[in-house]
């Protein structure tokens, strides 16, 4: 079957794939990705770059560098008598590139060290390019960061609250915390370096995983309007077929989001070795992958789960759970299976024709809507 | 429901044309069109400086102006082109200058600036020992400023019993031309008496030794410092201020205070010879602008510490009665000379006032300098990068490399999935590629931004984020179809369910633009201001240019009739019949193929 008919199916909820009503399951696999995150963090911790922990690395071209060179200029480093160079880190970038990294260096220092380099590979020093990190400036970015973290959430959640509603905010932050939490995760655990163009990554990330959930959640916003009229189907599965109708247009969204990144991140680590489009690129890999995730399989049960504990859905849930028992104890037709199957379209708003025992709500005709008269969700 | 007026899609196309021939046209009027790049990809280096204060706080607003101006004073005068020196949020000033191997330059942005109060023993207008050919012509000297104590705060409250200090300080006294001399121009002002009250007095009788003497070797960075000495210069002394070039002045060099020291004025017009300094910045409590009362200019009020108080008192106990200039004392910053105020009276108790014809600006820039004396930040290098343009360039070359395969894999992806439509998210990501790019060049030229490797890279992103609000539309205007609408009805209700998903998650990209760029520091910034450019290009691009231009398309057979591969085609999209091409809508009651849909688990 193509794609575009799966679509369709999902669409119409003939399809459905059975997500928020299985929110346990989901919670489960969230739970294992977030301890093994923690355990990351805990046992590893984040191999952070030179710019939070102060230091130097200076980088030069050389063709045809080997690992003979990388020992020569572990050697004319020593040589330099610079004491925070006395344990340099050496490596080959590419194959015509070498990177040397040093604890920090005052401003004599660094000419020191980067003369030395440029004379032990033969060029000029000014084709060395450098970059010196004083001891307090990866406080100061990390302070910054957090601060702009923290005001953005207030004022997301601010945004939500008033755009949606405060039970969507406090999910798609949920899920939100979500994800930059395992992204760190899997930044400790594979050992990746943290720069500050990871941390633009990082950043990057809430408001691609905000974004996502904002377009899940205005389904599910449009098709729970007014649920508490009628007595067909639960929250949980007009949200369900919310998540299943923009199941389609998420995955594009997220395939459309990781191409460019992705050729971001073949560029930057394929070209260039490293550097920020590399660092920003593998930080927007995962974490939008995982936001695509965390908007399907976390926000959305998590809305779920909050609104069921309102009485009037609560109640809603009891009356369509006595309605569908009155049916089955009628006797429902031979070969339907009630507890599982999608059947024929049971049609949301009040005085709709009931044709059949089904759990998700279908979105009417045009054709149906005029002959209603009473208009549900636009 | 829907809406009463037919959609004119040929208006907001035409309103989106006039705003790309107003970028493109400022643009060809700048004659720049290629935007400006910052030091990570042309090359160059960059020197990011965190202020620090004594007690950690932050420093203030003041400071930070002041601090900049100063920086900016010393990358000007080492004579780099090109530079640019500004602050990045509360605490760090950045300087970014093309070169590479800037070594002199990073020892010199990163020193502190000291403020000292030095008395004046010799002064000597023009800027350089060649001989000024106006000889005839007296000319007003500059110290047209006096200090004297703060006059009691006279109307506001109970300090009744204190009769003598308004005395001191008429209110409307016009202080500002007490105590200056008339000097000849490039004549040594040395101790011979020049009372105020004649202003024809004879220049001294010496004619400036400038031939003669030897000059004072050109380039050193070291500041001329004779040793320490009060009142009138020796003759030796004299010959070396009268032999200094300012253009040998060294910004940024550090003058031992202990020490006499010959220096020039900011403007290099003016050269002097000043004693040890005797106040230092650390003893300077508060300085602040105002208006005396009654008073028609500004003042400048100074406050010292305790400690500064006394050294105050005795500094200007044995400035006071001396021949000008020797009873002025200079306010010297970061080794030059800001003004040299006259004294006509001991100033005890540690308030004083400057005053000299001040207009706001002036007294509240003097009072700035004072201040920054008064918290003394200590700069520290907090980031020094070095891009050689090599690296740069491979840089660029790599940022527009993965632009081009991003875009070229969405198109791909777009053409597959949409098809015909595919064709429409090609012609929009044109367009937003268009604004985006006048719009950096624009920018670039207005407000100086820089397009930096974390830009490009936000931009590549937000590829992703415009094309997103395309499949939002796309998706709602088959789901629209799905239901049984015409094509043309299909874009329109779609479009204004779309519309409202397209405005809630651009806000929320916006939102997160804002917050990146307004409290982060160092490239980030650079991302977040092009992630947020780009969101708005896509709120542009979408509404004017993609909705408009397929409600033309759906006018148009191919996919108005749902052309199998406009990507619009309602049988392929499960629509329930096949609904009116023109528009009219069949009863579609009926349940369809119901055999079809109980085929599920």
């Amino acid at each position: 079957m193509s794609r575009q008919s799966l679509a369709n199916r999902l669409y119409s909820g003939e399809t459905s794939l059975r997500i928020v009503g299985q929110a346990k399951r989901w919670y489960a696999v969230s739970a294992v990705l977030l301890v093994l995150a923690l355990g990351g963090l805990v046992v590893r911790g984040l191999n952070l770059g030179i710019e939070f922990t102060g230091g130097a690395e200076f980088s030069a071209t050389v063709e045809g560098a080997s690992a003979a060179t990388v020992s020569d200029v572990h050697s004319a480093m020593i040589a330099t008598g610079v004491d925070d160079a006395a344990e340099p880190r050496v490596t080959l970038v590419g194959d015509d590139a070498i990177r040397v990294q040093t604890g920090s260096l005052t401003p004599e220092e660094t000419t020191t060290v980067r003369d030395a380099l440029a004379d032990e590979v033969g060029v000029s020093s000014d084709e060395v390019a450098a970059q010196v990190i004083g001891p307090s400036w990866g406080a100061q970015i990390t302070r910054q960061a957090t601060l702009a973290l923290g005001l953005f959430l207030v004022a997301a959640v601010l945004f939500l609250a008033v755009t949606f509603e405060w039970k969507m905010a406090v999910a798609a932050l949920v899920a939100l915390a979500h994800d930059v939490f395992i992204t760190v995760g899997i930044y400790a655990l594979v050992g990746f370096d943290v720069t500050p163009a990871t941390m633009i990554g990082f950043l990057t990330i809430l408001g691609y995983s905000l974004y996502d959930t904002v377009v899940i959640f205005d389904k599910v916003r449009e098709n729970t309007k007014g649920i508490t009229a009628q007595n067909q189907y639960t929250y949980t599965e007009a949200a369900n077929l919310g998540v299943n109708q923009a199941l389609v247009r998420s995955i594009n969204t997220s395939v459309i989001a990781l191409l460019p990144i992705g050729s971001i991140l073949f560029v930057g680590a394929g070209l260039l070795g490293a550097g920020t489009l590399k660092d920003l690129a593998l930080a927007l890999f995962i974490g939008v992958a995982v936001g695509t995730y965390s908007s399907i399989f976390v926000a959305t049960p998590l809305l779920a789960d909050l609104k069921n504990r309102e009485p009037t859905i609560a109640a809603l849930a009891r009356r369509v759970e006595a309605r569908r028992a009155a049916k089955v104890s009628r006797g429902a037709t031979p070969g339907e299976a009630p507890a599982t199957a999608i059947a024929v379209a049971a049609r949301p708003g009040a005085g709709a024709v009931e044709t059949g025992e089904r759990r998700q709500p279908q979105r009417r005709t045009r054709a149906e809507r005029r002959g209603s008269g009473s208009r549900s969700a636009r | 429901m829907a809406s009463t007026t037919a959609p004119r899609p040929w208006r907001p196309l035409g309103v989106l044309a006039l705003v790309l021939a107003v970028m493109y046209g400022s643009i060809a009027l700048l004659g720049r069109w290629t935007p400006q790049l910052g030091l990570d990809l042309r090359g160059g280096t960059s020197i990011t400086l965190s202020a620090k204060t004594p007690d950690g706080s932050d420093p203030t607003p003041e400071s930070m102006r002041q601090a900049v101006d100063i920086i900016r004073q010393r990358v000007d005068g080492s004579g780099v082109a090109e530079s640019e020196v500004n602050t990045q949020g509360q605490t760090n000033v950045v300087v970014q200058v093309p070169g590479v191997g800037e070594d002199e330059l990073v020892r010199l942005v990163g020193q502190t600036a000291e403020l000292r109060f030095r008395p004046v023993r010799a002064v000597i207008q023009g800027g350089s020992p060649a001989p000024v050919p106006t000889p005839g012509t007296t000319q007003t000297p500059s110290p047209t400023a006096t200090v004297e104590p703060t006059p009691a705060p006279s109307p506001a409250a109970g300090r009744l019993g204190n009769e003598e200090l308004p005395s001191r300080v008429a209110p409307a006294q016009n202080s500002a031309r007490l105590g200056t001399g008339n000097v000849t121009a490039a004549d040594l002002i040395q101790s011979t008496p020049a009372p105020a009250a004649n202003p024809t007095a004879t220049p001294s009788p010496s004619p400036t030794p400038t031939e003669t003497s030897t000059p004072t070797p050109a380039a050193t960075t070291e500041p001329v410092q004779p040793p320490a000495g009060t009142g009138p210069p020796s003759v030796e002394e004299q010959s070396q201020l009268a032999a200094f070039d300012c253009a040998n002045l060294q910004p940024g060099s550090l003058d031992r205070p202990e020490l006499s020291l010959i220096t020039c004025d900011e403007e290099n017009t003016t050269r002097f010879l000043l004693g040890p300094a005797d106040v230092v910045g650390t003893d300077i409590a508060k300085a602040s602008a105002a208006i005396p009362q009654g008073d028609v200019t500004f003042v400048v009020n100074l406050d010292l510490t305790d400690e500064g108080a006394d050294k105050f008192f005795d500094s200007t106990q044995e400035l006071v009665g001396q021949p000008f200039p020797n009873n002025a004392f200079a306010i010297v910053l970061d080794g030059r000379v800001v003004i040299y105020p006259t004294v006509n009276e001991p100033i005890p108790g540690g308030n004083a006032q400057i005053s000299g014809s001040f207009t706001q600006a002036e007294a509240q820039a003097l009072a700035n300098v004072l201040n920054y004396g008064a918290l003394p930040l200590t700069f520290e290098i907090s980031d020094r990068s070095t891009v050689t343009p090599t690296l740069g360039e491979n840089q660029l070359r790599a940022g527009l490399l993965a632009g081009i395969i991003g875009l070229g894999l969405v198109l791909v992806y777009a053409m597959l999935y949409y098809r015909g439509l595919g064709l429409v998210v090609f012609a929009s990501l044109v367009g937003a590629g268009l604004l985006t790019y006048g719009a950096v060049v624009v920018l670039g030229a207005a407000i100086g931004f820089t397009l930096t490797i974390a830009g490009i890279a936000g931009i590549i992103v937000a590829i992703g984020i415009t094309a997103d609000s395309f499949v939002v539309f796309f998706e709602r205007i088959r789901d629209e179809i799905r239901e049984g609408r015409s094509v043309r009805m299909a874009v329109e209700t779609g479009w204004r369910r779309a519309r409202r998903t397209i405005l809630a998650s651009d806000a929320v990209s916006l939102l997160a633009a804002f917050f990146l760029y307004a409290f982060s520091v160092a490239n980030v910034r650079g991302f977040a201001f092009a992630l947020g450019l780009t969101t708005v290009v896509d709120l542009v691009v979408v509404f004017l240019f993609t909705k408009p231009l397929v409600t033309v398309l759906a006018r148009s057979r191919f996919f108005g009739a749902g052309h199998a591969w406009s990507g619009l085609d309602p049988e392929r999209l499960g629509a329930p019949r096949r609904s009116a091409r023109a528009g009219r809508v069949r009863a579609a009651v009926g349940v369809p193929a119901a055999g079809a849909k109980e085929a599920l688990p």
